[in-house]
């Protein structure tokens, strides 16, 4: 059913085009342009748009609980609760005791998928550097590598969490190897550390392969001047790789962001649903919707998604991130190192969220 | 690892490729600096291939071994693989129905992503900026904000008792997929386009094609590469997503293999049956990674096109 509706409009968008078009190349393109794109934006439209729409109009009402005086029925329906779902985030008595002390439960899962984030996302850009500098220098032996660091990548976050969780089980083959006795699963400090641990091996690699890109189109002059000039490794590390690769680095670094900012997988399959030390504010969301409390999940679900915004635009604004690539002609060399590191980062976003 | 990077290496051993790490000390430590990089690459494919192994090793012992710390198998079994697809299980449905949901989606994705690539490549428009910004937020926003009004919607609760009850349907789970297949199918899209001359076009367009036409028989065949890739990557993400999958997906006969596995339970009920979850697991990667590993020089230009010319 699906199929059917989606092709209908598809079709009459591409037989219009040459239709009415006779030669789109030149002039008029406009009209053809949005006929071919109607299609595409419309499902964005229906996907996305309108669900988030519908999820502010639900973060202020509030289901209906209790027995309905006139009726003698359980209450059904919602009423318009104004803003209190979001101020119910300051007054709650729901406090939960979390890796950060007594706190609202929100506030928990809040500090929860910041510090994923931070740690997360700096582990994984310095191994990742580390991981393109190794593959750039090599001149054997590359595909071998790139096969490799494809692995962690296909592999269905979901799985990965289920397979560090056996890895980190109390008499998991971490507990050997460490010859520890750590209790990784139990939502303790150390369950916080294993899904780090699960995330950083799932996406360094990756950030490893945007970053050989990158590092590939640095032209060898630039090596070669400054070697003359007898500057050390380190100083053409930090004065001429680190400067050419940050176009690249800093998009990659962007949708690495918000792709931990919005965790839920490998928390949720690792350590579990309703686990303060590690429970994100997607995972925080998803319980609160499937218990029917949709008011209140929408309303964090609308934070998380100021909080990418903000996230978002102030990588744009202050790292000059190019996520584009294409909307910015002036800077050529910029805007296609941007481009290169925009979709696989986009690719990304699809298994782990 | 970091050893390995800043460790000295002979600059003319290599030419360019090794020359953004090239330092200026001469061929006493070219051999060194050749055998940092060997430890270096092969510490990479460890640490991305070892726990990947861990899960093999593990779905071949016997179902009673599930948390042995051997690290090889003995005796080798399959029995794990047989528990996989006993009855309470449903993982041999649950395949049928990732199949289904995965490449619905890509097939959707496909047909819309082309359309607006090929636009967004050829075409000059006022508002591309903007489609684009929209394009790429769309592929920003968490999957989560979905959740709440589509599961309200979907089960038919209260106002949307209109709706028809889409849970365990696969369009719930397909309709939202393409909130995050799109954006990625247009974006890989676009870059495949921009690369074939547009040249090309013209000259079939001299010849008397119109734009249509012209689209059809010399642009499409030969971008078929790069949506062949498309293809693979966003089929890849749909395999894999399981957010979505989880909330909409409730009934054992229509879960996606990644809620199935998530949802194993073992026959005693506490114990975790690492065996046949671990077994699973490498069912549902293996295909991918045979894929991946075909495709791997593919896959790897349609992530970083573009950018290396």
């Amino acid at each position: 059913m699906a199929t059917a509706t989606a092709e209908a409009p598809a079709r009459p968008a591409r037989g219009d085009g040459h239709k009415h078009k006779k030669n789109a190349l030149s002039d008029g393109q406009g009209r053809l342009a949005w006929m071919l794109l109607a299609p595409t934006l419309l499902v964005i439209v229906v996907v996305a748009g309108i669900p988030v729409l519908m999820s502010i109009r639900e973060s202020f009402y509030s289901a209906n609980t209790g027995v309905d005086p006139n009726t003698g029925l359980v209450a059904s329906g919602e009423t318009f609760v104004g803003l209190q779902n979001f101020t119910a985030i300051f007054t709650n008595q729901d406090t939960v005791t979390g890796s950060y002390g007594q706190m609202g439960r929100f506030f928990n899962a809040f500090w929860n998928t910041t510090f994923f984030t931070i740690i997360c996302v700096t582990l994984e850009t310095i191994l990742g550097v580390a991981m393109a500098l190794i593959m750039a220098k090599a001149f054997k032996g590359r595909g071998f590598v790139r096969a490799g660091i494809l692995v962690p990548w296909a592999i269905p976050t979901i799985v990965s969490a289920l397979m560090w969780k056996l890895i980190f089980d109390e008499a998991g083959v971490a507990n050997r190897i460490l010859g520890t006795q750590i209790l990784w699963l139990a939502d303790n400090g150390f369950s916080f550390v294993a899904v780090v641990v699960a995330d950083v091996w799932k996406t360094a690699p990756f950030i490893g392969l945007l970053t050989l890109a990158g590092l590939q189109t640095i032209p060898a002059e630039c090596y070669e001047a400054a070697k003359v000039d007898g500057a050390t490794a380190w100083q053409q590390f930090v004065r001429i790789t680190l400067p050419m690769v940050k176009p690249t680095l800093v998009v990659a670094v962007l949708f690495r962001t918000l792709d931990t900012l919005r965790m839920f997988d490998l928390p949720y399959g690792m350590i579990g649903p309703g686990k303060y030390r590690v429970e994100t504010l997607s995972i925080f969301a998803y319980t609160e919707a499937t218990q029917n409390r949709y008011g209140p999940a929408a309303a964090y679900a609308i934070i998380l998604f100021i909080y990418v915004l903000l996230v978002a635009f102030v990588f744009v604004k202050l790292l000059g991130a190019d996520v584009i690539g294409d909307s910015a002609p002036k800077k050529s060399k910029k805007g296609r190192a941007a481009k290169t590191a925009a979709m696989p980062a986009l690719e990304m976003t699809g298994g782990n969220h | 690892m970091t050893t390995a990077v800043q460790a000295p290496s002979g600059s003319h051993l290599s030419a360019a490729e090794v020359a953004q790490l090239a330092h200026p000390k001469q061929s006493g430590k070219a051999r060194a600096g050749v055998v940092a990089s060997y430890v270096g690459m092969g510490l990479i494919v460890i640490y991305c291939i070892a726990p990947f192994y861990w899960m093999v090793v593990s779905s071949l012992r016997l179902p009673t071994e599930g948390r042995s710390t051997e690290f090889i198998p003995s005796p080798v079994s399959f029995a794990n693989y047989a528990g996989v697809f006993a009855g309470q299980n449903n993982f041999g449905r649950s395949l049928v129905n990732s199949v289904i949901v995965a490449g619905t989606t890509t097939i959707l994705t496909l047909v819309f992503g082309i359309v607006a690539a090929y636009a967004l490549a050829r075409l000059q428009f006022k508002g591309k900026g903007m489609v684009l910004w929209v394009i790429m937020a769309c592929s920003m926003f968490p999957l989560i904000i979905l959740i709440p009004p589509l599961l309200k919607m979907f089960s038919s609760t209260e106002p949307f008792t209109w709706f028809p009850y889409w849970i365990n349907t696969y369009q719930a789970v397909i309709i939202p997929g393409l909130s995050f297949g799109l954006p990625l199918a247009v974006w890989n899209l676009t870059a495949f386009f921009k690369q074939l001359p547009v040249e090309l076009e013209q000259a079939a367009m001299v010849d008397g094609c119109t734009p249509g036409v012209a689209f059809r028989k010399v642009i499409l065949p030969l971008a078929a590469p790069g949506v062949f890739t498309t293809a693979i990557i966003v089929f890849i993400g749909a395999w894999n997503e399981f957010l979505v999958a989880l909330t909409f997906l409730q009934d054992p006969s229509r879960q996606t293999a990644t809620v199935a596995i998530s949802k194993f339970t073992g026959t005693t009920g506490f114990d975790t049956p690492y065996g046949t979850i671990m077994a699973a697991g490498v069912i549902v990667t293996v295909p991918l990674l045979i894929a991946v590993l075909i495709f791997q020089r593919r896959i790897v230009a349609g992530l970083t096109a573009g950018g290396v010319k």
